[in-house]
């Protein structure tokens, strides 16, 4: 997958969290919080999402790589690089 | 093997397999009726729908609001909010002899009424409201003080202290006299800061699109499938017995049917202190109308009444106290207008009082026939005295007794607010068997959902 890739995963990821939220002007610096609104058990579903949907388990101490967009994808490239795109 | 057992198909026990049915655990709900949804369940009459517990769905927040226990639940569960198709009430009121305050589902509104009705108490309510503001769930310290206590440093009219207890209490307290804090600013929350609201088709709705998400997502429910024993080995719960005696084997289970009764399920419990049970409980009695109820000029949504000064809140020495009650009408909802099935609506009026369960549950058959209808007059006649009178209109009837909600819920004495001491991290003696809706902490159909995917995720969700 490609940085754009996962890009598109995530926001797929939290427009299954939070199906009434508009991400179109989501943006990539500012941390999922302060654009959000999500509370802790929000957040704990995007790591459970990403297990869920590829298998991936994040250590509890990482969890803050996944603040921002920018942030989350820089995190996942390594990892999901040689991943193929789940239907 | 399941990965979880749950106990209970009502709110909680549903909201909780949701959230571990869409993790891929293999979960499955037992339930001792023939149907679901506990204590806010359903049922047919005569040819007529009526729902067993829903008066109105607390915390209303509109859509696009992100804050909230609503607006959390719906991202849980991955529902939509137009999903639960909710309409706001058309307005409520807390009406004692001589003074009533009118709230909606704006707080503003009822912070007017307090002012205007309580001219002099206004500073104390605004010190108030930060208290309830600053309240923290988590801090079980601050949630066990005295809610009569933290009242009576802030407020100096005590008739403004009964009127402010009596809503609350009657929507979500599971303690004679007195309020854990911790409650009355969840429920104080839920009803003044956020509000009501109701789908037009009732609750029925909610728990069709609880359990079809459910199921969709691979989740077993068994019905008629009551729990008679928890089996324990070496501080564990190992599988649970059912009535007909099957034995079914899950790594942790998590059970909806209260503290003391789940207590009473595990095997390696020789004692129980059923003097920790709850003691309140209610009567219903519902009446159907050949119109409107607004027609009538009954056109409130939710009427919490109280018949003199002092608000009692305690189980009635007889059958019921009719001092105070509830009277709901669920037609009295903004319901969209273009919603043909409005029309179709039945005029309904039902009214909740204080009942006691060992009283109502020591008749024969015959002196319970009796004592409904004479308890329906009783409450009616109370309850005429703050709303217009509707008994002229009357075309059917139905009321339901501590022992019905005993029978939906299996509680103790059918204490619909469960036991007064909660437990609010869900857990229990056993590492991995835990609680979760009424006896939890949390209350009302919302409350119970959120229960539900709390304890999920706290306990059930982390391996
Ligand atoms: C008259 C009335 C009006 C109400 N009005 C409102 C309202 O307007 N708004 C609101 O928000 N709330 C209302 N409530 C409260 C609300 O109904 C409850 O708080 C909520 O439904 C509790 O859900 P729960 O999942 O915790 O428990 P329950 O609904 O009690 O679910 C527990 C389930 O477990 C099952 N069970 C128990 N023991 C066993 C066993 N051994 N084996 C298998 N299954 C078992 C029971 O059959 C039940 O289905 C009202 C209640 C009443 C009585």
């Amino acid at each position: 997958m490609t940085p754009g890739d996962i890009r598109e995963e995530i926001i797929d990821i939290l427009e299954s969290i939070a199906p009434d939220e508009d991400l179109s002007e989501l943006q990539d610096a500012p941390n999922f919080r302060d654009q959000l609104e999500l509370d802790s058990m929000d957040f704990l579903d995007i790591v459970m999402e990403l297990r869920k949907r590829y298998r991936i388990q994040i250590p509890e101490e990482e969890y803050e790589q996944l603040a921002s967009m920018q942030s989350t994808v820089a995190y996942l490239e390594p990892i999901m690089k040689d991943m193929a795109k789940a239907s | 093997m399941y990965d979880t057992i749950i106990i209970g198909a009502g709110m909680s026990g549903l909201a909780a397999g949701i959230r571990l049915a869409y993790y891929d655990r293999r979960v499955c709900i037992l339930e001792r009726h023939n149907t679901i949804g506990g204590l806010n369940s359903f049922y047919r009459l005569r040819g007529r729908d009526y729902d067993v517990g829903l008066h109105a769905v607390t915390n209303f927040t509109p859509k696009g609001e992100k804050k909230g226990p609503l607006a959390r639940l719906l991202r849980q569960l991955r529902f939509r909010w137009d999903e639960f198709a909710l309409a706001e009430q058309v307005g409520s009121t807390i009406a004692f002899p001589g003074v009533s305050l009118q709230f909606g589902n704006d707080f503003d509104l009822f912070r007017s009424e307090v002012h205007k009705q309580f001219p002099r108490q206004k500073d104390q309510f605004e010190k108030l409201i930060s208290k309830i503001v600053d309240y923290d769930d988590l801090n079980q310290e601050i949630f066990d003080l005295s809610t009569r206590q933290v009242l009576a440093e802030t407020i100096d009219d005590p008739l403004l202290i009964e009127m402010l207890l009596c809503p609350l209490m009657w929507y979500g307290n599971g303690r004679e006299h007195d309020m854990d804090f911790g409650q009355f600013c969840i429920m104080f929350r839920s009803i003044f800061f956020e509000g009501f609201a109701r789908p037009l088709a009732g609750v029925r709705l909610i728990l069709k699109k609880l359990v079809r998400k459910f199921r969709g997502l691979g989740g077993e429910l068994k019905l008629r499938s009551g729990v008679d024993k928890i089996h324990v080995q070496d501080g564990e719960a190992v599988s649970v017995v059912l009535e007909s005696g099957e034995e079914l084997l899950g790594r942790k289970v998590v059970s909806s049917a209260g503290w003391l009764e789940t207590m009473r399920l595990c095997d390696d419990v020789s004692h129980v202190d059923s003097s920790q049970a709850g003691q309140l409980s209610f009567t219903e009695s519902v009446s159907i109308l050949d119109c409107p109820p607004r027609d009538l000029g009954v056109d409130r949504t939710i009427v919490f009444y109280n018949d003199s000064e002092k608000f009692h809140w305690q189980k009635p020495s007889g059958l019921s106290d009719v001092r105070t009650g509830v009277i709901c009408s669920p037609n009295n909802f903004a319901y969209d207008p273009d919603d043909d099935a409005q029309a179709m609506l039945d005029g309904v009026v039902r009214i909740t009082s204080l009942a006691n369960h060992n009283s109502w549950s020591a008749l024969s058959e015959q002196e319970y026939a009796l004592e409904k209808l004479r308890c329906y007059d009783d409450v009616l006649e109370s309850a005429v005295r703050f709303t217009p009178d509707f008994r002229n209109h009357i075309i059917d009837t139905d009321m339901f007794t501590p022992t019905t909600i005993r029978r939906y819920t299996g509680h103790d004495n059918g204490a619909v607010y469960g036991a007064p001491q909660k437990r609010l991290d869900g857990a229990t003696h056993l590492k991995n068997l835990f609680i979760c809706g009424t006896d939890q902490g949390f209350v009302g159909i919302i409350g119970a959902i959120v229960s539900g995917i709390s304890v999920a995720n706290q306990h059930l969700l982390r391996d």
